[in-house]
């Protein structure tokens, strides 16, 4: 590629002569609004017709009639009555989807306990302890090659190491620590979990990463030279200055987790309910109006806890 | 105080050290043990070592159609990859001016990224349905369907790739020095040439970067795949069928075949990105060097 030596080299003849005219001419044919449309019109395009048009039509579907087959487009709130079904005559007993939203937000709990522990850790020694540039790149890098391969393959990933047969059981069983294998590992809330923190922690690392990286140094200096413990610069200076990064972090775990269902489906044997699941059992019994009520709840649910999150920070930043 | 590193350094080290394991340890068992012998399990001890599993997937004679979901796959993360450089790169030159609906598209982006896959991948499956009903009703009985890879599946790919592509530009545009386009402005250079020649080759390495976000994360795609791919199926669908069923080791061989593009890939890419790096600091300054 050109350098910007070359660049001077090769351009200003001809630049020199007839740019002139040549740039005027362009400015008068492309204002500068109309280039910005050009550039970020695609983009917009995209998000339009395969992001924002389709929630639309999630929100009207969900107001949807529908019979064993198809979508009736008439107004009905069928959608919503069947998925609250028996929610109020069950009283005091949860209602299923009570039961699923109660299950997933434990679920969600867990994994943003996990990976925001997993993630700060990793994170503070990545932008504290390594100090060669080089080291924490490459660090950093070795973190994020995972991500660029599959999620399904890195579930599969755990069936050798916690399976019946799993190098975990037998590993236990000839230390004499245990008789029988463990079932409890593979296909269990406890393999989900596993599952969601080992693909997940970085989205937590990233954000506090980026947050940490930016910290002044000699703000950290300054604390230790007033007499601060290491503990109270970490809880006084680097967690308040951490703190966007910490929530960006979660808004990405928390959503990922709450709309999870392969994860849920493949780790939990299919056997554990959630509220992705719940959507994907509708659309695959072709119940669109029902799915498409179950993905507004879950939107909502989703939306609040985002809302509730990013007003902590806000109103700390304010303090 | 520079003497030594503190005892904390070691902890975490040894934290670091036992996440970097947690990552890793688990795809490489299945990579090991996709070379199982014929006899061998899904678990390990080894029974023997061969590349029986994986053979055996190329011959087609095993689980899913590998050579075409293998296609379907690559053409749709080359496409995706494409288009995500491409919008990305101009979308991200927008930014650095104020533009009317700046904030709407950054929301967008923003949402996109954060709307749980299954809502994205069910509202595009509607409104394809939607889109079919009409056709079917108003122009032609005999339709069959709009859905399909590079349709439904292509656009579902996008609203997954666009918003790290855009998140990348602005991280880059972050600590580009405007200087250097003005200068080449002063020289008299249109706003192509200063692109071309300027501004492309200093942020190409991060660039390559976009592309390589492009093919993987589309390459990998599961969620949004789900409801709105179509008929057919790409091989993360076909990989996540099989783990209800099978039950000898071929879902590990085509696991390892999947990481084996995954890896090429992004060797490649980040070879390049070395390479051009190297580049711009050998070349790419003459500050200090006196005269020309």
């Amino acid at each position: 590629m050109d350098t910007s030596e070359d660049i001077l080299h090769q351009a200003s003849p001809d630049l020199v002569r007839g740019s002139e005219t040549a740039r005027r001419k362009r400015a008068a044919r492309l204002s500068p609004s109309f280039v910005s449309w050009l550039q970020a019109g695609p983009m917009m395009l995209v998000f339009l017709a395969f992001f924002l048009i389709p929630l639309v039509f999630v929100v009207i579907v969900s107001f949807w009639d529908y019979n064993e087959y198809q979508l009736l487009p008439a107004l009905s709130g069928r959608g919503y009555t069947d998925t609250f079904e028996g929610c109020i005559a069950q009283l005091p007993e949860l209602c299923t989807i009570a039961k699923t939203y109660l299950k997933t937000l434990k679920l969600c709990f867990m994994v943003w306990a996990i990976t925001l522990f997993i993630g700060f850790w990793v994170a503070y020694f990545l932008a504290f302890h390594v100090k060669s540039k080089t080291w924490q790149m490459g660090l950093s890098l070795l973190c994020t090659i995972p991500f660029w391969t599959s999620n399904v393959i890195r579930m599969i990933a755990w069936i050798p190491l916690l399976g019946r047969n799993g190098l975990v059981n037998s590993g236990l069983m000839k230390t004499g620590l245990i008789n029988h294998p463990v079932e409890w590992m593979l296909f269990s809330e406890f393999s989900v979990v596993l599952a969601l923190v080992h693909l997940f922690t970085f989205f937590m690392v990233v954000p506090i990463f980026n947050s940490m990286i930016r910290i002044d140094k000699s703000l950290i200096e300054a604390a230790y030279d007033a007499g601060a413990t290491g503990f109270q610069t970490l809880v006084n200076v680097i967690i308040p200055l951490a703190k966007p990064g910490i929530v960006i972090g979660s808004i990405f775990v928390i959503t990922i987790v709450m709309g999870d269902f392969i994860t849920i489906g493949v780790m939990g044997g299919q056997q554990i309910a959630a509220a992705g699941k719940i959507i994907e059992t509708r659309v695959n019994a072709l119940q669109f109006p029902a799915a498409a009520a179950n993905a507004v709840i879950l939107l909502a649910i989703t939306f609040l806890i985002i809302t509730m999150m990013s007003r902590i920070v806000d109103i700390k930043k304010e303090l | 105080m520079k003497e030594g590193r503190p005892r904390s350094f070691y902890v975490l080290a040894i934290f670091f050290a036992a996440y970097v394991l947690f990552l890793y340890g688990p795809m490489i068992a299945i990579y090991v043990l996709s070379f199982q012998g014929p006899q061998g399990g899904l678990t390990f001890p080894m029974n023997g070592v061969s590349t029986f599993w994986i053979a055996k997937l190329f011959q087609g004679t095993g689980i899913v159609d590998l050579g075409a979901a293998f296609r379907r796959s690559l053409l749709l993360g080359v496409i995706v990859m494409i288009v995500t450089v491409v919008l990305s790169v101009a979308a991200g030159m927008a930014f650095r001016r104020k533009f009317k609906a700046q904030s709407i598209l950054f929301y967008s982006a923003i949402a996109s990224l954060i709307v749980p896959s299954i809502i994205t991948s069910l509202g595009i499956s509607l409104e394809f349905r939607i889109i079919d009903d009409l056709i079917k009703a108003h122009w032609s009985e005999n339709f069959e369907t709009s859905m399909g890879l590079l349709t439904s599946g292509l656009g579902a790919h996008l609203t997954w790739t666009l918003p790290f592509g855009l998140l990348i530009m602005f991280a880059i545009f972050n600590r580009f020095d405007p200087r250097l386009e003005e200068a080449a402005r002063d020289l008299g250079a249109t706003p192509w040439q200063t692109f071309r020649h300027v501004v492309l080759p200093i942020i190409l390495p991060s660039v390559i970067g976009i592309g390589l976000f492009g093919f993987t994360l589309s390459w990998d795609e599961l969620a949004r795949s789900s409801q709105a791919i179509g008929a057919v199926n790409t091989l993360p669908l076909d990989l996540q069928g099989l783990t209800t069923t099978v039950t000898n080791p071929d879902i590990y061989a085509l696991g390892t075949v999947i990481s084996a593009v995954s890896f090429t890939v992004i060797t490649l890419a980040l070879g390049a990105i070395h390479v051009l790096n190297k580049r711009q600091v050998a070349k790419g300054s003459d500050a200090g060097k006196g005269l020309v």
